[in-house]
């Protein structure tokens, strides 16, 4: 038995050590805002916080998280500026990286309120997006800093 | 968001069939008969609006969602002429039926060939338009005046005495009326939906976790399948022995199908791990021995012979011995996977007497189709409902439905709800790829330097022989998405010859963003540098005097290198490349600006972009498809190649099968041209110009000329030491 807390919410799950937390979330918890691109921390889909930090779900064994405060998409609240830039600065195309996107974004800005376009190719690096929505994504999390940002324009 | 609509086609040809306390307008939308008149046969009513009593405006949309926006720019076509408040307007996903097939395609539900709006504009209109008349003619009849007294604003029908009444409350009323067969479309310079840059429908529920995609399907009861697939394409199974698989708690079963060997069980974590115990051995087939290297070289030697003829203008071969100056080059591209962020997955409940499947299908009624038949029903007895698409890219439109078969296959065997899902490897292994390239190309010049005559062979598999589309889509032996790009260039030129051989072999291939464009636009637009640079010229000034009578690619190039200041100074080392070309229905040109990083590595560092895709829906999906395909099309120009060795795909995941990331993006500025055209696709002509252009921006850097794809350091360095 393994216990952990997503979202604020308590859970005991009785599943081999050894599962990915991802896929804990997705089939046992059923939170399945939080992706599967490919299982070996290469794309950043499954990005969670786990006591606050962006970490790769795929890869993070259950029992690595017990006691532990996870928090995924779903526990990010509609107001955080981050996924008012989101919606503000329309980045999502298919949206399927998009969780794990504003995952490592609120992340980073945690960690440094007004990152550099630097800053944000660092952090975001391990987030791919094949529908290319990197611009939009940079002006975002300049936009939720609280700055204009530089990257792709609107018409 | 996710609704999926359940209406039986019955409901939509009752007019006023009630639904939720509103009503269904079921138009009979005369362009349907118009297109019959032409020969075809698109006659069944459609039904794509939905009106509630609470205002609500549900516009049932019969495209798939796989990021291209269509969820918003065709709610967009219904509300313009609806006039409808858009807040109110949401878009839910059709279900498989007559009356959503496409207006082109033939009868079938297809997303794909950047057509959605193209195709749909004048029946979503249509169908928007004959609504509204039936609001203003509800009204009318309920305030005892004429129809002409009273009009159709914001989701509100106005009348005398400042009489009004919503949609909503008009909705009951408004379904009793005969449905216009002819209503009258608004005056464009009334259009105040069409043109602005309005918010997506389905942006909200992609960031807070509820947007479903097809592996976010679950039912109670469910299990999960993960399958083991042959190593190489076309073998068969041997044999395999489950029994480390099947001693795994939660493992449920282990069974052989069509499509290799399913693990099934509790979770998807289980399946994988059991997946990966099995033992299995395959007779390997015909196709072991293929690899890459070997292929190419064949591919080499046919390219060196005349093909089929594709195009022939003048006397190329002869006008080319003939010229000052002839240049002559290879160029060639790799296999590429399409890599979708979601995985292939598919979901499947069976019963005898029917069928669910639940997915992210661009392909539905294909997929409906072969899945019936897999299954021994018909085809009414499948319901097909289409989730969103974690990306599409062709690869969800494929004509085997390999996908959706093997859920079926397992389906068979476990008579459970079962989710079948490919771990990325299985995805990207699989197979169904852009198809390898290799192109023998010839120009040669006058004393002017202008080119007299071009020779352009082209080799590689064909994505339609063999499928239902061959005979419609190949042409005298000549497949036309093989061809496409390069038989129809747009340059003035007296003597032109295209010719084709088209490969076979094992390796599944199928369209990918743009198709044939893709690869036929990286050696058009290259060589065409190439010749521009033999002749002493400025490729953008070059281009232009040969495309006298083309306004549209003219409008698109001046206003790239306009914005991208073309003839301004760059810093050492960095070099700008221009690429026009027009795909799709739209004319994009593009200047990349690139520079060499120590290591070889080519740098993109800004890309300007303009698009004239005719009438404009939503100026930020136009704007952010074009980014999309700049970036989809940049990680094909830099790191993208599936090889095979001993018919082995040997790349996997986004380790060995890279793609462009945050750090690589190049600054993007996108410009769109005012346009009363036709409109054209959006989806994928972005992707063809951004190979060319970085190449030929390259060069411009360097020196280097880079003539196969992906740019590795190592092609960039041997490329150096040619110069």
């Amino acid at each position: 038995m393994i216990t952990f807390h997503v979202n604020g919410k308590r859970h005991t799950v009785d599943l081999s050590p050894d599962t990915p937390l991802l896929w804990v979330l997705r089939d046992h918890l059923k939170l399945t805002g939080t992706k599967f691109g490919c299982g070996v921390g290469l794309c950043g889909a499954c990005t969670v916080h786990i006591d606050g930090r962006a970490q790769r779900s795929c890869i993070t064994p259950v029992k690595d998280v017990a006691g532990k405060k996870i928090t995924t998409i779903e526990g990010i609240p509609a107001e955080h500026p981050v996924k008012k830039a989101w919606l503000s600065e329309e980045v999502s195309q298919c949206g399927y990286c998009q969780p794990g996107q504003v995952m490592g974004a609120v992340d980073l800005l945690n960690r440094k309120p007004h990152p550099t376009d630097s800053d944000i190719d660092s952090a975001m690096n391990g987030n791919i997006c094949r529908c290319g929505t990197y611009p939009r994504i940079r002006r975002a999390i300049h936009v939720a800093a609280g700055k204009a940002g530089k990257g792709g324009k609107k018409p | 968001m996710n609704e999926i609509i359940k209406m039986s086609r019955r409901d939509f040809i009752k007019t006023g069939a009630i639904l939720g306390g509103g009503l269904i307008l079921a138009c009979h939308v005369p362009f349907g008969r118009r297109a019959e008149a032409a020969g075809k046969t698109i006659f069944a009513p459609n039904a794509f609006l939905r009106i509630g009593s609470d205002d609500s405006v549900t516009v049932i949309v019969n495209k798939s969602e796989m990021g291209q926006g269509v969820y918003t720019s065709l709610p967009m076509l219904v509300a313009e002429e609806l006039a409808c408040d858009w807040r109110k307007v949401r878009a839910v996903a059709s279900p498989v039926a007559p009356e959503y097939n496409h207006t082109q395609f033939g009868p079938i539900m297809v997303t794909g060939g950047s057509t959605s709006v193209r195709s749909e504009w004048e029946r979503l209109s249509k169908a928007g338009a004959a609504a509204r008349e039936m609001l203003v003619a509800a009204a009318a009849q309920a305030w005892k005046v004429e129809p002409s007294a009273c009009r159709a604003e914001n989701g509100v029908v106005l009348g005398p005495d400042n009489k009004r009444l919503s949609y909503g409350k008009l909705a009951a009323r408004a379904a009793k009326l005969p449905v216009p067969q002819n209503p009258p479309l608004k005056n464009p310079k009334n259009r105040n939906i069409l043109g602005k840059p309005l918010h997506r429908l389905d942006s909200p529920a992609k960031i807070n976790g509820t947007a479903l995609f097809g592996i976010d399907v679950h039912v109670p009861g469910m299990l999960t399948a993960v399958i083991a697939r042959p190593p190489v394409f076309g073998a068969t199974l041997k044999g395999f022995d489950a029994d480390k698989a099947s001693k795994l708690p939660g493992v449920r079963d282990v069974v052989a199908i069509k499509a290799g060997v399913a693990v099934v069980a509790d979770d998807f974590w289980l399946a994988k791990q059991g997946r990966d115990l099995l033992e299995v051995t395959w007779d390997e087939g015909e196709w072991a021995g293929l690899s890459t290297p070997k292929m190419r070289e064949e591919y080499a030697r046919l390219a060196a012979t005349p093909g089929l003829v594709a195009r022939k203008d003048g006397q190329a071969p002869a006008e080319l011995n003939k010229a000052v100056k002839r240049l002559e080059a290879e160029y060639e591209v790799p296999y590429l996977a399409h890599a979708t962020m979601e995985p292939l997955n598919c979901f499947v409940d069976l019963k005898p007497d029917r069928c669910l499947i639940r997915t992210g299908s661009q392909f539905q009624t294909v997929d409906r189709n072969a899945a019936a038949r897999e299954a021994g029903l018909k085809p009414e007895q499948v319901t097909l409902e289409t989730t969103f698409l974690g990306g599409g890219f062709g690869r969800r439109a494929c004509p085997a439905s390999d996908f959706v078969l093997e859920a079926v296959q397992v389906a068979k065997m476990v008579k459970k709800p079962v989710k079948v899902i490919r771990t990325r490897e299985d995805d990207m292994r699989a197979g169904f790829y852009r198809p390898m390239w290799y192109d023998r190309i010839a120009g040669g010049l006058d004393a002017t330097g202008n080119p007299v005559a071009w020779q352009h062979t082209i080799v590689g598999q064909s994505i339609i022989a063999g499928t239902p589309f061959e005979s419609a889509m190949v042409k005298n032996g000549v497949d036309g998405t093989s061809v496409e790009g390069a038989s129809d260039i747009p340059y003035s030129i007296p003597n032109i010859l295209v010719d084709l051989h088209t490969t076979k072999n094992g390796v599944p291939v199928l369209w990918w963003r743009s198709v044939g464009h893709s690869h036929n636009a990286f050696v058009v637009e290259s060589f065409l540098d190439e010749l521009a640079h033999a002749a002493g010229k400025d490729p953008y000034q070059y281009r232009r005097a040969l495309l006298a009578g083309h306004p549209r690619h003219l409008r698109v190039l001046d206003t790239v290198a306009q914005k991208a200041g073309w003839d301004s100074p760059l810093p050492k080392g960095t070099g700008r490349g221009i690429a026009v070309h027009e795909s799709f229905g739209s004319f994009v040109a593009q200047v990349a600006e690139v520079s060499l990083e120590p290591d070889g590595q080519a740098r993109v560092k800004r890309v300007v972009c303009a698009i004239d895709c005719g009438r404009i829906v939503n100026p930020d999906t136009i704007a952010a498809q074009m980014e999309s395909g700049i970036v989809f099309g940049l990680s094909a120009a830099l790191y993208g190649a599936i090889t095979l060795k001993d018919g082995r795909v040997e790349q996997g995941n986004f380790n060995d099968y890279q793609v462009v990331r945050m750090y690589a993006t190049p600054e993007i500025e996108v410009h769109i041209i005012p346009s009363d055209d036709p409109p054209g696709g959006v989806g994928e002509p972005g992707v063809p110009p951004i190979a060319p252009a970085v190449a030929n921006a390259l060069f411009a850097a360097s020196g280097a000329r880079v003539r196969s794809l992906p740019m590795t350091p190592e092609k960039v360095k041997a490329a150096l030491a040619r110069k």
